[in-house]
């Protein structure tokens, strides 16, 4: 298969190999399982429970908005064991802002018991259009670390390629790594769910780095083992078997290989622009954990209840990968894989892209990928970053064809124009500019508050628009009911002359009468 | 000479009626430069500028009469805006008239409210809803912040409050030097770049 390689990109030291090799290993259940209602990318879902309400394992607490999962951009939220609903509140999330936002608080009673859930039939007697609407029930997003609602990426509308993403180029991060060595027929049997889903797709690339040999090895094996008795099980008759093919593409390690459009054009040298989808091409890109999820939604009825976590980092003794509930609390996670004193400093994500957080006190979300605990002396504090001497350094590094640093001039003088006519909005924020920086600015900062800034202002126009269309209105108004008060007065006095007038005539009438009465009278007496 | 002279008048007759033609074809109703000036501010009428609205303010602007800098709500962004629609040079903002806030909603203290619809006849954009001796109460998404509402309430029960950010109007904050971000390890040797 040819490959193609992307602009730039950097080799960061990969620190994967503490956490690679320890076998996966499900973390215990915690006391207490705090869920946010916003875990993924779009609106936040609302809460179908209230405090003091049972649930058991796999029961929806939140569902989408309206209850209509293709309308909004969002996907339920269960609850990851059973237990007692105490608190439906205000929580600090993981999210770079250190903000709170509502999440649902569940005490464990440590049963794990299961909701019933119905037999699933073989899936090949189901429409891909009811399997779709499964995933979308289950609470399935990429896993990946964007966390973007899984089932609005399975329209089947000219798909003809499937691509896994197995790239995970993203130092410390390794639990894709451990998924493919450990479970690759879930991610092969999510792989031929996936490709019955999408219809008519032909092809299914599974993509791995390079530095990741065993994984690629187990990949291949599993698909010569495992998966023609997965075939032989859903579809019995040799003739029945679906035309497609799955493989396994071995791609040379760089960063960020993992990026959807950089993995894309590296498989099928396309180039995605801004505003367009893979899907316009014919292409719709998964992870590998996010398959695996979807074959234990689709094959076992269980919904998104728990992900794989790489716990590492200086400040950890044994840095592995943890299958965690969702909303367990992340201290729980560091302590069961032993916390070492003097933890300085906490990253959810990858060192590259990833954000440090306040406190270890914040949940496990369904974009936690990864958690580095550094102790002092490995947080690197950088010289304080010096003035830009244009070297250029960033712009061999930008895989998109970028110019960081006119993009960082722009952004430092407030500009918002003109960095958008250098096109800030292309930028995938994953910091090679940032990293080969011989000043040590922190360029991606930079950009992000830009764009931030940008968007406030698009809503503040929106807001703005409105505002003045509604003043316009008032003002329409105000004179409206002025003109109607001035035209009722003008009606009203032309009333009053009116009566005014008819009196007068009935007075003349009266007068004339009275006067023929006095004549009559006299007349009769004469 | 004659021959000059004739040509001369009908080439000015000919342009004369182009031009009168073009002025009818493309006549421009009221003056562009107000409605651009008008469509970069903030649209909160809230008067700070001293003139009774925003549009008078950008009228006021297009006539030359007044700074550009005398938005509060707008702040440092429209007033640069301003300067590179209008071509004139950053001027900071007017100290006299207000220092930059957060953005701000009204929020009526329902449990005080006497009903008396002072409050709704002074909002610009109809952001009060209520009626005669019924509680009234602030729409909040279309409040403006103006706090044209505060004076006329007898009983002093409208709070202006900031708005909280939420994790979908949350900003990345202007990157300080000190607050260094993450990076992965050293920086790459040279050998590494290549």
């Amino acid at each position: 298969m040819q490959l193609f390689r992307f602009h730039g990109g950097v080799h960061p030291a990969e620190n994967k190999a503490m956490s690679a090799e320890a076998p996966i290993v499900k973390a215990r259940i915690p006391k207490y399982l705090v869920l946010p209602l916003l875990q993924h990318i779009g609106t936040p879902t609302e809460p179908v429970v209230k405090s003091g309400d049972k649930v058991l394992k796999g029961q929806v607490i939140a569902r989408c908005q309206s209850n209509d999962c293709s309308l909004h951009t969002s996907t339920p939220v269960h609850a990851s064991t059973s237990g007692t609903v105490i608190a439906i509140e205000p929580r600090h999330v993981p999210h770079p802002s250190g903000l709170m936002a509502t999440c649902i608080i569940i005490e464990t009673d440590g049963r794990d018991t299961w909701l019933e859930r119905p037999p699933i039939d073989n899936y090949t007697a189901l429409s891909p259009d009811i399997v779709r609407q499964h995933i979308a029930q289950a609470g399935i997003v990429g896993l990946g670390g964007a966390g973007f609602p899984s089932h609005l990426k399975l329209k089947p509308d000219g798909i003809d390629t499937l691509i896994l993403n197995g790239a995970e180029c993203e130092p410390y991060i390794t639990c894709d790594d451990a998924l493919m060595r450990q479970k690759p027929q879930d991610i092969i049997a999510g792989a031929e769910i996936l490709m019955y889903v999408l219809g008519g797709a032909k092809h299914c690339i599974i993509a791995v780095e390079d530095n990741k040999p065993e994984a690629y090895e187990a990949l291949v094996k599993g698909l010569e083992r495992f998966y023609p008795a997965f075939l032989a099980d859903h579809y019995g008759n040799e003739a029945d078997y679906p035309k497609h093919k799955i493989e396994v593409v071995k791609v040379p390690t760089l960063y960020p290989t993992g990026g959807e459009k950089q993995l894309i054009y590296i498989l099928t040298g396309k180039e995605i622009g801004r505003s367009r989808l893979p899907a316009e091409e014919g292409i719709v890109v998964h992870n590998v954990e996010t398959a695996r999820a979807i074959y234990r939604a689709v094959e076992h009825g269980q919904p998104l209840l728990c992900r794989l976590v790489t716990i590492t980092g200086s400040g950890i003794e044994k840095p592995q990968n943890l299958e965690v509930l969702l909303g367990t609390p992340m201290h729980e996670v560091i302590d069961w894989c032993g916390r070492k004193s003097g933890i300085e400093r906490l990253i959810s994500g990858g060192s590259m892209m990833g954000f440090s957080l306040p406190n270890d006190e914040l949940p496990i979300v369904k974009t936690t990928n990864c958690l580095i605990a550094s102790q002092k002396e490995d947080v690197d504090k950088l010289p304080p970053a010096m003035p830009c001497i244009r070297c250029g350094q960033c712009a061999e590094a930008c895989p998109i064809h970028l110019l960081p640093q006119q993009l960082y001039w722009y952004a430092k003088a407030k500009d918002f124009k003109n960095i958008q006519r250098y096109n800030l909005f292309d930028c995938i924020e994953c910091g090679c500019c940032s990293y080969v920086c011989p000043s040590h600015i922190p360029l991606v900062n930079y950009y992000r508050y830009a764009k931030s800034e940008i968007r406030a202002q698009e809503r503040e126009k929106r807001h703005s628009d409105i505002a003045k269309q509604r003043h316009e209105f008032r003002s329409f108004r105000i004179e409206r009911e002025k003109a109607e008060k001035a035209a009722k007065h003008k009606a009203r006095a032309k009333a009053v002359a009116k009566t005014k007038d008819k009196k007068a005539e009935i007075d003349a009438a009266v007068a004339r009468a009275k006067q023929k009465q006095t004549a009559d009278t006299s007349d009769k007496n004469s | 000479m004659i021959t000059a002279v004739i040509v001369i008048s009908v080439m000015a007759l000919f342009f004369g009626l182009l031009l009168a033609y073009a002025s009818i074809r493309f006549k421009v109703e009221g003056d562009p430069i107000v409605d651009r000036i008008d469509a970069l501010l903030p649209q909160s009428q809230c008067g700070k500028c001293h003139y009774p609205g925003c549009r008078p303010y950008a009228e006021a602007i297009a006539n030359g009469e007044v700074e550009i800098n005398r938005c509060p709500p707008g702040g440092e962004t429209t007033m640069l805006a301003l300067a590179e629609l209008l071509d004139r040079d950053p001027v900071p903002l007017d100290e006299d008239i207000a220092e930059e806030k957060p953005k701000l909603v009204a929020v009526v203290d329902e449990y005080n409210c006497i009903g008396c619809t002072l409050c709704i006849q002074a909002c610009p954009v109809d952001a009060i809803l209520g009626t005669g001796k019924h509680m009234h109460t602030i729409i909040a998404k279309e409040c403006t912040g103006c706090e044209l509402c505060l004076p006329p309430c007898p009983v002093d029960c409208i709070d202006m409050k900031p708005i909280q950010a939420e994790l979908t109007t949350w900003k990345w904050p202007y990157p300080n030097f000190e607050s260094q971000i993450v990076s992965a390890s050293k920086t790459p040797t040279t050998e590494e770049i290549a």
